[in-house]
């Protein structure tokens, strides 16, 4: 099982112009300039590959920080 | 009855994928309008929803996965003679291209091009097909007018089907074989249920939509069964866009 460090990591990995160090586990991440549809998607796929966890876009729209999607995926496994 | 050049009277029709969505309100237009109807899928219970919902007696359930060869060959041979095929069984994985992988994109082209590519050469190799047939692909808008981000396996699979139809169409006329596509917008079916999409994001499309509304699969089911009809008997090789103007 991957820490929430580890999330933290992955997620910031699906953005290009948002620099690593802008996300944290407590970052309202639908707040960032980068944040968009696309960018969803990628987390659901970064989920599926790297937890074997299936979100779904209401999970992603519900969740408010990263620690938040992080609990929906560690309550999902 | 008076001339009605749109009736299926006296048809066989084979629809791919109609436990579901748009090939189930195919095959029960079909039915409708006169025709016989062959339906296939995996889900037997869904088959038995469908054919419920049929009229006449002599509809036929086949269930078969066209994930495979042995499917597609089992159905190949539970079919007699036809007048028209739908190639409409298909599914859609949304990925954003750095998560593709081999195993999903196989997955995607098998299902939506490669069985209906090598479902329709079977059934014209056996010729199942008869002189004044209709063969009619279920493709998609997307990749042709619109794509949507995430979508790029689908798109690929879809551009494949219209490629495949513009090159057979032509081939086929020697035979006396129509061959056309549908190329659907949005529609409401169960097809997109993984829940990539939230229901927000679909009703925000539906905004985006001139009609302002997604289609329903009876609306994608009338040019099918247009497509099938002797009333397109000078129609091949054409793609029918039924998107509510959503390319426009
Ligand atoms: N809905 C849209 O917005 C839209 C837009 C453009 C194009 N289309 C196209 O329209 C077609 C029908 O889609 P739909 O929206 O009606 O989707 P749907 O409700 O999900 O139906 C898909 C059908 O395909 C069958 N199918 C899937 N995998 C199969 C397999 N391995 N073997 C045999 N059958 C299989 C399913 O049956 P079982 O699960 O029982 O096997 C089901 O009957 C697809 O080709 C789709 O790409 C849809």
């Amino acid at each position: 099982m991957k820490t929430l460090e580890e999330f933290v990591a992955l997620f910031a990995e699906q953005f290009d112009d948002t620099d690593a160090s802008e996300i944290t586990a407590a970052t309202e991440f639908k707040d960032l300039d980068e944040w968009s549809s696309l960018i969803a998607l990628s987390i659901i796929a970064m989920a599926d590959e790297e937890f074997d966890v299936a979100l779904k876009g209401a999970d992603v729209r519900d969740a408010s920080t990263v620690e938040d999607l992080y609990k929906v995926i560690c309550g999902k496994m | 009855m008076s001339y009605n050049p749109f009736s299926l009277e006296g048809k066989t029709v084979l629809v791919t994928g109609a436990s579901s969505g748009i090939g189930k309100a195919t095959a029960i237009l079909c039915s409708k309008l006169g025709a016989s109807v062959i339906i296939t899928a995996r889900n037997e219970e869904r088959l038995k929803d469908t054919v419920s919902q049929l009229e006449g007696n002599n509809n036929k359930i086949v269930v078969a996965d066209l994930s495979g060869t042995e499917g597609i060959n089992q159905l190949i041979n539970e079919v007699n003679e036809l007048d028209g095929l739908v190639n409409n069984a298909g599914i859609n994985k949304i990925l954003p291209i750095q998560f593709v992988d081999e195993h999903e994109l196989m997955n995607t082209m098998q299902i939506n091009a490669l069985s209906p590519i090598l479902l329709t050469q079977g059934l014209i190799k056996k010729k199942r097909i008869r002189k004044g047939g209709a063969i009619v692909f279920v493709s998609s808008i997307a990749g042709h007018t619109r794509s949507s981000v995430g979508n790029s396996m689908y798109c690929a699979s879809k551009g494949t089907i219209t490629g495949f139809m513009k090159c057979i169409s032509k081939e086929l006329v020697i035979k006396k074989i129509r061959c056309n596509e549908v190329l659907p917008g949005q529609v409401d079916t169960p097809i997109m249920s993984q829940g990539a999409v939230t229901e927000e994001q679909m009703t925000a499309l539906a905004a985006h939509i001139p009609m302002k509304r997604l289609g329903n699969p009876e609306e994608i089911a009338a040019g099918i069964v247009f497509l099938l009809s002797d009333a397109a008997s000078y129609i091949t090789g054409s793609s029918l866009i039924i998107d509510g103007g959503l390319s426009l």
